[in-house]
């Protein structure tokens, strides 16, 4: 059998072999497909005593214009997720591609430091921050920026901010990676041709690093929408998103067909964005 | 080179500011609560009054903090178990599939890799339900099985990376001096991806230590977990031994950090 190179992608005529790759397969099966079956099974229960079968508790979540808001708030809440660490993630990408190998050990560095914390600690630190007589309050104020502390705990733009951070390093690790990779001969080239540096960003750079983009939004949108310690302290009760409403109708109220349709939306609605996104990749792609 | 136009240098600034933007906020919560885990006061005054280990000896009294150290060793056996058991079947199942290009090791490798993209909330409810249903009462165990399935896919993803740099051409020269497959496997493949697998444990034990959805349902008061104790103490306190905590674990991370990147150039690895 002549040899693959070294780095490729298969072996001609190589198998899977299934008897190394049973163990894990059947775990999967046992604590992670099964799980899952029971959850969907529990969701067609009419009531929270489970004696009858039924839609009621599907009908009664997607009916009520309260769960559907809540729907719509978990998904935005992604999508600003997406779109802050993208605005903040590009540029530090850039800053990274251009420094030296000490400056870029320690920015990757700084970038693993906040992945490696805590998410509990993470949020912990924002309330800190962002609190009536936290520390940017305190900034604010002492530039005359505003005279009364804000309100940032609670509010939707709170949130955002903390998530940024907190989702941050999954979307520079996959940008970091793709922009490693890039010709740097196609940005000179642009440039050569007399392209400004925001028409090179948006019609070399942009298009090249598109499928590390992807890959990180994708990681930021599945983490952000189902960030539940986040959520719960920083937006309190106010904010209602489907981690907290699962919690609350599953730990709280007892209703498990309720929490169950609950958990499948999530479900969903973490799928439906992984999808468009990847439908996003491919239209870049044929464009 | 063209010269710099106002919009270049728009550019330059915008890139550069928003970047220095970037490293604050990733690294500004962290320098906040290291600060906050010294301080002399009751509170969670930021700058801290005074400095003092005040609330490290508050967290390490056996007294005060016992049930802080119960779920931090509850934590520290369920990421271990998890992740030795778990790094074990993902090696297998990265061994099984590695240069098979058909569609059987797309869907094996998609499936494996899924847990990192699911919500693992949704997985958390799901494992809580199934027990029941069983009629399994919830234990360290169930909690290491359920954690298991959540973390095998990073030591499946950094371990299949890994044999996908090996030569194979390393492996058919042993086999032709007469080497047997487990033989070749223990003296060639084995050494050149353990920095992977390393690499792939270490983050796959950070996240088990980490892990608030799966341990979220299937923890119980006798089971505690450390995330999900600060998670209480959050809610109802603001306890300022939970910025100890912090501090205790950010340095732990730390030198753990240094010595895999020393053992295994794990910043390289996941820079890619």
């Amino acid at each position: 059998m002549a040899a693959a190179p070294a780095g490729s992608g298969g072996v001609p005529g190589a198998r899977v072999d299934w008897r190394l790759a049973a163990p894990l397969g059947l775990t999967y099966l046992a604590f992670f497909a099964a799980p899952f079956a029971i959850l969907l099974g529990i969701s067609f229960y009419a009531d929270a005593e489970q004696t009858r079968l039924g839609l009621d508790s599907w009908t009664k979540f997607y009916g009520d214009a309260f769960y559907r808001k809540v729907i719509f708030d978990t998904l935005k809440l992604g999508v600003f997720a997406v779109l802050a660490t993208t605005l903040l993630a590009y540029p530090l990408a850039l800053v990274f591609r251009a420094s030296s190998p000490r400056v870029q050990r320690l920015l990757i560095f700084i970038i693993l430091m906040p992945l490696l914390t805590s998410v509990v600690i993470r949020t912990f630190a924002w309330i800190v921050i962002l609190a009536r007589e936290g520390v940017l309050n305190q900034t604010l104020i002492g530039l005359g920026l505003t005279s009364t502390p804000l309100n940032l705990l609670q509010t939707e733009l709170g949130l955002v901010i903390a998530l940024t951070q907190i989702e941050m390093p999954l979307m520079l690790l996959p940008l970091l990676t793709i922009m490693n990779q890039m010709d740097q001969n196609l940005v000179d080239a642009s440039r050569a041709l007399g392209a400004s540096k925001w028409r090179t960003f948006f019609r070399v750079i942009l298009p090249l690093t598109l499928p590390g983009w992807i890959a990180g939004a994708t990681l930021v949108f599945a983490s952000a929408t189902t960030a539940f310690i986040s959520q719960s302290v920083i937006g309190g009760a106010r904010l209602v998103y489907l981690p907290s409403l699962i919690w609350q109708q599953s730990m709280v109220v007892y209703n498990w067909p309720f929490a169950a349709v609950a958990s499948l939306t999530l479900l969903f609605t973490v799928l439906a964005g992984i999808m468009a996104l990847g439908w996003l990749g491919r239209f870049a792609r044929t464009s | 080179m063209q010269r710099s136009t106002p919009g270049d240098v728009a550019y330059t600034w915008i890139i550069g500011l928003l970047a220095g933007l970037g490293i604050l906020i990733l690294i500004g919560p962290v320098l906040v609560v290291i600060a906050t885990s010294f301080t002399t006061s009751q509170t969670l005054k930021f700058p801290p009054p005074g400095l003092s280990l005040r609330w490290y000896g508050e967290l390490f009294n056996p007294a005060r903090s016992a049930q802080i150290h119960t779920a931090a060793l509850n934590s520290l056996w369920v990421a271990g178990l998890a992740t030795a058991i778990g790094g074990v079947l993902a090696v297998f199942a990265a061994l099984a599939i590695s240069r098979v290009a058909r569609p059987s090791a797309r869907v094996l490798e998609a499936s494996f890799l899924s847990p990192l993209v699911l919500p693992t909330l949704s997985y958390g409810l799901a494992a809580l339900m199934f027990f029941s249903v069983l009629g399994i009462r919830p234990s360290l165990n169930l909690l290491i099985a359920g954690h298991l399935v959540v973390i095998a896919p990073f030591v499946f993803r950094t371990t299949l990376a890994s044999l996908s740099q090996l030569d194979p051409a390393l492996l058919e020269a042993s086999a032709n001096l007469g080497a047997s497959r487990l033989y070749g496997f223990r003296r060639i493949t084995l050494p050149l991806i353990a920095p992977g697998i390393a690499a792939g444990c270490f983050l796959a034990f950070i996240s088990s230590m980490d892990n608030v959805p799966v341990s979220l349902f299937l923890s119980t008061a006798r089971t505690a977990m450390l995330p999900i104790r600060m998670w209480g103490m959050m809610e109802t306190t603001l306890d300022v031994r939970i910025a100890a905590i912090a501090g205790v674990l950010i340095l732990a991370t730390l030198i753990l950090m240094i010595v895999m990147d020393r053992l295994t150039g794990l910043t390289r690895r996941m820079s890619g």
